[in-house]
């Protein structure tokens, strides 16, 4: 047999072994993973250092925007327009929303796409007073939010919005909230998914029905209540 | 000169490398925060990431059905012999005293990783896609596995980039697809052994002027045997030195 012929590579299939072995530890860690992430969590909630931050799926929040470019208003800047089936239609000062009286609250925040942070502090304006001084017109079934990054848009009905849980939010983790985590002012609504909680809140429109948001257009469910929403069983927050 | 690489191994190759780095920048993005801060458009870059991640089985599928010499090169890169083992424990593997075939067992592993890594990012990947066919906890678990096989292929390209930094006839053999025949005797001795025992008269023909001074290299005449026993481990022939 001359050598020009296929030749007979020798040796033991290592590589067929390291990408079989590959597989199996993928499937292991798709069965096994939500129990080893959880113990990470558990220990890295407990570092004193930080440094377990820097593995991947620990540290907290994560930054979403679903626009390219920052939006940016200073305190001085911002102004909270109130409209549409209200009695009084406003706009409202960073100064004037400080000077309401003010709601404290320490919940968890959930994503959807399953990361949650547990016991933040949040302080604002109950969305529930605010609406209570604009007086909202019989005719009125939903809210509407709008921000200033031009793109990101909620709503919630107005049974929703009037609970004690959701804050036009001045302020979480003790500080006022910073631009990546949607300041000078957000929404958060305590019993539903992250999305719901809108950042760089410009505009409040009660209207006489839902208009899905940004992401309900893109698949997410309206109602988006913690654990019972999303094809997810979440833990509510309490 | 030798032939190392196809055109067609080539152009898998450096499809492959494409589809790598939009990957991991667009991982980058998506999950570092300071990068996504500057970014956004967060669904756009979702995108790109995902529909590049289905393309990467596209190169590998493609070379395979195509390139009889890239299904014989991964014949190759599949098969470890005792060289391969001894090259991994010694500590002077770069010095060229094991024999090395036409590729040493860093570089088999290398592909069988990433053969692999391509597969789990992939199922996971589309567990994390379509994440109602699935039960949550899988896709909790697809992403766990997800994030951390991402940590280890930046790592292992970062170490397969700092391999190609280092040589530049390795790089052209993967650009041009022709290696020196000295560089061939000196890192893939067994292969260069191979390749010359083919076409002695040709290699012969295309020596470039920089060869190594090896003191027994023979300017004509006939091919080497062959420099291993059938064990694969290396025979001593006088003048054969590297």
């Amino acid at each position: 047999m001359s050598a020009h012929s296929d030749p007979v590579v020798p040796g033991t299939p290592v590589g067929r072994r390291v990408v079989l072995g590959m597989l199996g530890l993928g499937a292991l860690g798709v069965l096994t993973g939500k129990t080893v992430q959880g113990g990470i969590n558990a220990i890295a909630s407990r570092d004193p250092t930080g440094l377990t931050s820097l593995l991947p799926g620990t540290g907290g929040f994560r930054y979403y925007s679903v626009t390219g470019d920052e939006p940016v208003e200073s305190t001085a800047q911002y102004r909270l327009t109130i409209k549409g089936l209200v009695d009084h239609p406003t706009t409202l000062t960073y100064a004037e929303l400080a000077a309401m009286p003010q709601t404290h609250l320490v919940k968890d925040f959930q994503c959807v796409t399953g990361w949650r942070v547990p016991g933040v502090p949040w302080s604002g304006v109950a969305l529930s007073h605010l609406l209570d001084v604009v007086g909202v017109k019989d005719s009125a079934k939903a809210v509407l939010f709008g921000s200033f990054d031009g793109v990101y848009t909620e709503s919630l009905t107005l049974d929703q919005a009037s609970g004690t849980d959701t804050l036009v939010a001045t302020h979480m983790l003790g500080a006022p909230v910073t631009q990546s985590h949607g300041g000078p002012v957000r929404l958060y609504v305590a019993p539903m998914y992250g999305y719901k909680s809108l950042k760089w809140l410009s505009s409040i429109e009660l209207s006489d029905k839902v208009v899905p948001g940004y992401w309900e257009d893109n698949g997410y469910d309206v109602d988006a209540w913690i654990g019972k929403s999303n094809g997810r069983s979440d833990a509510p927050v309490t | 000169m030798l032939a190392r690489f196809t055109r067609g191994e080539r152009w898998v190759h450096w499809s492959l490398a494409v589809l790598m780095t939009v990957l991991l920048v667009t991982a980058a993005v998506l999950y570092l925060a300071p990068l996504e801060q500057l970014i956004g458009r967060r669904r756009l870059v979702a995108q790109i990431h995902v529909y590049t991640g289905y393309l990467l089985p596209v190169p590998v599928l493609a070379g395979w059905a195509r390139s009889a010499a890239l299904r014989l090169d991964i014949r190759r890169l599949n098969r470890f012999t005792l060289l391969d083992w001894a090259w991994l424990r010694s500590r002077q593997r770069r010095s060229g005293a094991i024999a090395v075939g036409k590729f040493n067992a860093g570089q088999k592993l290398n592909a069988a990783f990433t053969l692999g890594a391509i597969a789990v990012m992939l199922g996971t990947g589309l567990i994390m896609h379509f994440t109602r066919l699935w039960p949550l906890a899988w896709r909790t678990g697809a992403t766990f596995v997800h994030d951390w096989l991402a940590m280890a292929i930046l790592v292992v390209v970062i170490g397969h980039l700092w391999f190609a930094a280092k040589d530049p006839q390795a790089r052209a053999g993967m650009r041009t697809g022709q290696v020196p025949l000295g560089w061939a005797r000196r890192e893939h001795r067994l292969w260069a052994i191979e390749e010359e025992a083919r076409t002695p008269a040709a290699t012969g023909a295309a020596r470039p002027p920089d060869r190594d001074s090896d003191a027994a290299e023979p300017a004509d005449g006939p091919a080497p045997g062959p420099s291993t026993a059938a064990d694969g481990s290396p025979l001593r022939r006088p003048g054969w030195r590297r």
